[in-house]
């Protein structure tokens, strides 16, 4: 044998190019889950978006949904997917002569919402303005913490999703993980979402939260009485924020936000913009109203007023 | 191509159609002599019969109602004549020694008792006209001088609201937010407020 022949003996005769593709295929098999996990991490993974599904693949969704978080909370949680009522446009007042920054809205909603409470996520921000300067971020404080409020010299304007006509955020995603109903109700898939939060950096109020870490909700305080697109427990590494309580407000008949029920001076209004005698109309036509940073055009569904 | 010779007459008869709506035609006589009716009638408006004013008391609106919880009495304290039903009226204001000592009155200077208790049935609340009204439609009693408080809550605009937004919503009493005796909210201790970012455990 000549010398070449030799040396080839021992040498194992593979291409690059089958290299590569033994090495993609192994990178593949290692990023698939392992053998303790179950079918259902399956569907999820390969679950469409939440508008592309059939009614039975909605069904199957549901149905894996409601054991998983059955099972992971000891309780029975029902998720529903309940669409937007015809005909309905949710409005929000926010009286401001009123509020006294007590943060009881904060808190119904962390309790309603199933927020995470370990990292800690609140999707109401209230901020303390001074009387003085009017409504200027520049000077507003929102880790206040008085012995009493309302504090002399002050007053308080709580910020949450104003669920905009023109929403900046649902522009920028790039997986249209979120969108606007119907009913002007700004939605987050969570299934879908990527977690990149360019959202949180389009919205100009603040109202978009991000789970850094695996959330932490005590099952004892977990509300069972769930929303696909609303307040279903959320997974680590997606966005949330407020809904408008779509869980309680798309129902016939409809209930209350939970932020709205929990305000014990009264400061919160809720209603159907295209209902001319909600008490929403009423306040629009009948006192002065203010919009939240209105030069940005976002024409946000929150309109913050003054009844006196 | 030549234009075909239909063409153009089909044009003008499509362009010059609307003309047809303003040049005289039946339908159009009879619009004009409407409006000739109609005008006559407002001249004779005055012939008609006054609508009601607001403050004719004989021709009143009836009374709207709201559904209110029961009024948030002491216990054991209503009905009132249980007691009053046996004592003579004093008129006199005083500050009370033998009975209610803990009402302190701090609503606006210079009120007394009898200024919204009716003095002789005290199961009643007295309304500026003299109409004895119930404890559970007090709204009409303090609506007398909070009037724009009063229509914004009978909108639902003023006061907590709870229940459906559709459907059933549940008015409260004003009583059930401000005590009728000492009205002004006192300061609450606030919630805690948010951790900081960096205190967040990851």
């Amino acid at each position: 044998m000549s010398d070449t022949e030799n040396r080839d003996e021992h040498v194992l005769h593979r291409s690059r190019r089958k290299m590569l593709k033994s090495l993609a295929a192994g990178i593949g098999l290692i990023a698939l889950p392992g053998k303790e996990a179950s079918a259902s991490v399956w569907e999820e993974f390969f679950q469409k978006h939440f508008r592309e599904l059939s009614k039975d693949e909605l069904k199957g969704v549901i149905d894996r949904m409601e054991q998983q978080y059955s099972k992971q909370f000891g309780k029975k949680v029902k998720v529903k997917t309940t669409l937007p009522i015809e005909g309905v446009k949710y409005g929000y007042g926010l009286d401001l002569s009123r509020c006294i920054g007590c943060r009881r809205c904060v808190y119904g909603c962390v309790a309603e919402n199933n927020q995470s409470r370990t990292p800690q996520i609140q999707w109401i921000r209230v901020m303390q303005l001074d009387k003085d300067k009017g409504v200027d971020l520049s000077h507003a404080e929102h880790y206040y913490n008085p012995a009493e409020v309302p504090a002399k010299g002050h007053f308080y304007m709580p910020v949450q999703c104003q669920q905009c006509e023109n929403p900046p955020c649902t522009r920028v995603c790039p997986v249209q993980a979120t969108w606007k109903e119907h009913d002007g109700i700004v939605v987050v898939d969570y299934n879908w979402c990527i977690g990149c939060r360019y959202c949180m950096a389009a919205c100009p109020y603040g109202a978009r939260h991000f789970n850094w870490a695996k959330p932490v909700l005590p099952p004892a305080e977990m509300n069972p009485n769930t929303h696909y697109l609303g307040n279903r427990p959320r997974p680590k590494g997606v966005v949330e924020k407020c809904t408008f309580c779509i869980q309680r407000t798309r129902e016939q008949p409809g209930r209350y936000p939970a932020c709205e029920e929990a305000c014990p001076v009264g400061a919160r209004k809720f209603g159907n913009l295209l209902d001319p005698e909600s008490e929403i109309r009423y306040l629009i036509e009948h006192k002065r109203v203010f919009i939240f940073k209105e030069d940005l055009n976002t024409q946000p569904k929150f309109f913050y007023f003054y009844a006196t | 191509m030549r234009t075909p010779s239909f063409v153009t007459p089909l044009l003008l008869l499509v362009a010059l159609w609307p003309l047809q709506l303003v040049t005289s035609g039946p339908a159009q006589a009879g619009a004009q002599k409407d409006q000739q009716e109609t005008g006559k009638a407002a001249a004779g408006d005055q012939k008609l019969e006054k609508p009601a004013l607001p403050y004719d008391i004989k021709n009143k609106p009836p009374v709207q109602t709201f559904p209110v919880p029961r009024p948030p009495f002491s216990p054991d304290i209503f009905p009132c004549s249980q007691c009053h039903a046996m004592m003579k009226p004093n008129l006199n204001p005083r500050v009370l020694t033998d009975y209610h000592t803990e009402i302190v009155l701090h609503h606006s200077e210079g009120r007394w008792c009898t200024d919204c208790h009716n003095a002789l049935d005290r199961d009643k609340l007295r309304l500026i006209s003299g109409e004895l009204i119930d404890f559970s439609v007090s709204y009409r009693l303090c609506g007398q001088c909070h009037g724009d408080k009063f229509r914004d809550w009978k909108v639902g605009v003023h006061g907590k609201r709870t229940g459906n937004w559709n459907g059933d919503k549940q008015y409260l009493l004003c009583v059930h937010c401000h005590n009728p005796h000492d009205p002004k909210f006192k300061p609450l201790k606030p919630l805690p407020p948010p951790v900081r970012p960096a205190n967040l455990r990851r």
